[in-house]
């Protein structure tokens, strides 16, 4: 008894220090960012996209509409390619199929972000800039490299979401007379509606904090970008691209900077969460 | 526990020069522009590997800091990339080596000279075209470094005088990213350190001047710099043997063959 309260203590302890390095990150992210948003006032720093920090420029406004457009392109590209991969492999294919296509695409997810980022800049970039024109590094490259980084995590989520709808559902729709297509789009598609709508913001979670790709394919501009074809930087990658020799101000720009990502991330998190409580 | 873990990362946060809490004749802090960091971090392993009693520990932080550094001797050495200006002239100035800054574009662009003039124009944004220097017409891609790097800062200074570069240039964070990606584009203009230039690109001449060893060595290519070390006094005992390992054949050696071009 006495040597299993002790267990349960150093479990207890031990869970609460991996919880604690959480709480590190946002107290240490918090009190290096916060200085300098007070500094340049919360307006320049949101509403300006003058971004010259060893000049006192903190505007970040292009930054965020960047990477907020960088994801939506990721979702157009990764939410349909997804959502039809999960739903043949859950409904239509031959379990052998599925025994060999689901491994598949949680591989994708192993592949580093690097290699990703490379491919990117060797074979599509070039691509963009021969037959759409621009400099190729691009939003649009961005856009595309993410949407497909994203595959495993929706796909993977979808179809546990659409596995997770009991067999009853799907007989007694076929046995009211609709085809096996009539009954995913009307019985099985919204019954695991909140799974799907989970993946989807998990995948917009991951697309949002993605960075090494990024970094290669997006060209990193500054400017605030008026066409699809125009280089852009997001939030990450001012932040790994410019930490390496920031001091001073510079460095609070960025932990700023880190601040607006994390409370972006947060808000997609907590909406996962609700979403799949509501369940 | 976390109090604890706090109060490690506020620590690993200062780590420093301070750090040195060895005896302090027997450590070396050399601190300052981001350029010279990664030559004198070279410069400091092998020196290190033949004086194992002196530790050397480098830092970045920017040449004016760096500079800064030196002046309240919180660095024994500061690393500087740019001249040193008005009270800073003070300082004892050491100076280690030569580098010269390409402008690459393209093999396949007819380009072959920029006047000191034209870059800035490029650069600022006000030539947008390549058709406004005699050569056909396609927008310009211009490549920059990022905010806080020294080729960067020293390609403003000698380019740029006051003005700002353009927010639409794209950006890269090393020099092998900006030469990868001139290589690639044929519409595109960066600049790197003229050690680095290889026959995938192609370095124009500034002012009819070509980037190679001997032009930057006297002094007749304009993009030019040069990496300084200096400090408050004469450099302490532990000091001296690294800056006479610096300006030895040995270490100008190891300078230039980094890419560099020897003081000497």
């Amino acid at each position: 008894m006495q040597q299993g309260k002790f267990i349960e203590r150093v479990l207890f302890l031990l869970a609460l220090s991996s919880i604690s390095s959480l709480a590190l990150i946002t107290i240490f992210i918090f009190l290096e960012g916060a200085p300098l948003i007070y500094f340049a006032g919360l307006k320049n720093f949101l509403a300006s996209s003058h971004w010259a920090p060893t000049k006192d420029h903190f505007g970040i406004l292009a930054m965020i509409v960047s990477s907020l457009l960088v994801t939506l392109g990721a979702m157009v590209i990764g939410v349909p390619l997804g959502l039809s991969c999960a739903i043949v492999l859950a409904e239509f294919s031959p379990l052998r199929l599925k025994l060999i296509l689901k491994p598949t695409f949680e591989l994708l997810a192993g592949i580093p972000s690097v290699v990703y980022g490379f491919l990117g800049v060797i074979w599509l970039v070039p691509l963009i800039r021969v037959y759409l024109g621009g400099p190729g590094l691009s939003l649009l490259a961005a856009a595309i490299i993410l949407g497909i980084m994203i595959l495993p995590t929706i796909i993977s989520i979808s179809i546990d979401a659409l596995t997770a709808v009991p067999d009853l559902y799907r007989d007694g729709s076929i046995a009211l007379g609709a085809t096996q297509w009539q009954t995913v789009r009307r019985v099985v598609l919204p019954a695991a509606s909140s799974g799907i709508i989970t993946a989807i913001i998990l995948g917009m979670g991951r697309a949002v904090g993605e960075t090494m790709a990024v970094i290669m394919v997006a060209g990193n501009a500054l400017k605030m970008p008026t066409s699809i074809l125009d280089p852009v930087r997001t939030l990450t990658s001012n932040i790994a691209l410019e930490l390496g020799y920031a001091a001073g101000r510079h460095r609070e720009g960025l932990f700023a900077t880190g601040i607006v990502l994390f409370v972006i991330i947060m808000i997609l998190n907590l909406s996962a969460t609700l979403v799949t409580r509501r369940r | 526990m976390v109090v604890c873990l706090l109060g490690l990362l506020i620590l690993v946060g200062t780590w420093g020069c301070r750090s040195g809490a060895g005896p302090a004749a027997h450590a070396v802090c050399v601190a300052g522009s981001t350029s010279v960091q990664p030559f004198a971090e070279k410069l400091a392993e092998i020196f290190m590997h033949q004086h194992p009693e002196i530790r050397v520990d480098v830092q970045g932080g920017g040449s004016s800091a760096g500079i800064q550094a030196a002046t309240q001797g919180a660095a024994n050495l500061g690393a500087s990339s740019r001249e040193l200006i008005g009270p800073e002239k003070k300082l004892i100035e050491i100076p280690i080596s030569y580098d010269g800054i390409a402008v690459i574009v393209h093999p396949s662009n007819p380009l072959s000279d920029l006047s000191v003039e034209q870059l800035r124009q490029i650069f600022t944004g006000n030539l947008t075209n390549w058709r406004d220097l005699g050569l056909p017409p396609r927008e310009i891609d211009v490549i920059n470094r990022e905010e806080g790097s020294g080729t960067r800062e020293a390609f403003e200074h000698l380019v740029m005088s006051k003005a700002e570069v353009s927010p639409a240039a794209m950006v890269q964070d090393s020099n092998g990213a900006v030469r990868e990606i001139v290589a690639g584009d044929p519409n595109s203009i960066g600049y790197i350190s003229a050690g680095l230039v290889d026959n995938r690109v192609k370095a124009v001449t500034i002012e009819g001047v070509r980037p190679t060893a001997e032009n930057i060595k006297n002094h007749s290519y304009k993009l030019r710099r040069r990496f300084l070390l200096v400090s408050r006094e004469a450099p302490g005992d532990s000091c001296k043997h690294f800056v006479d390992f610096v300006l030895s054949p040995q270490g100008q050696q190891i300078l230039e063959k980094e890419g560099l071009v020897g003081i000497k």
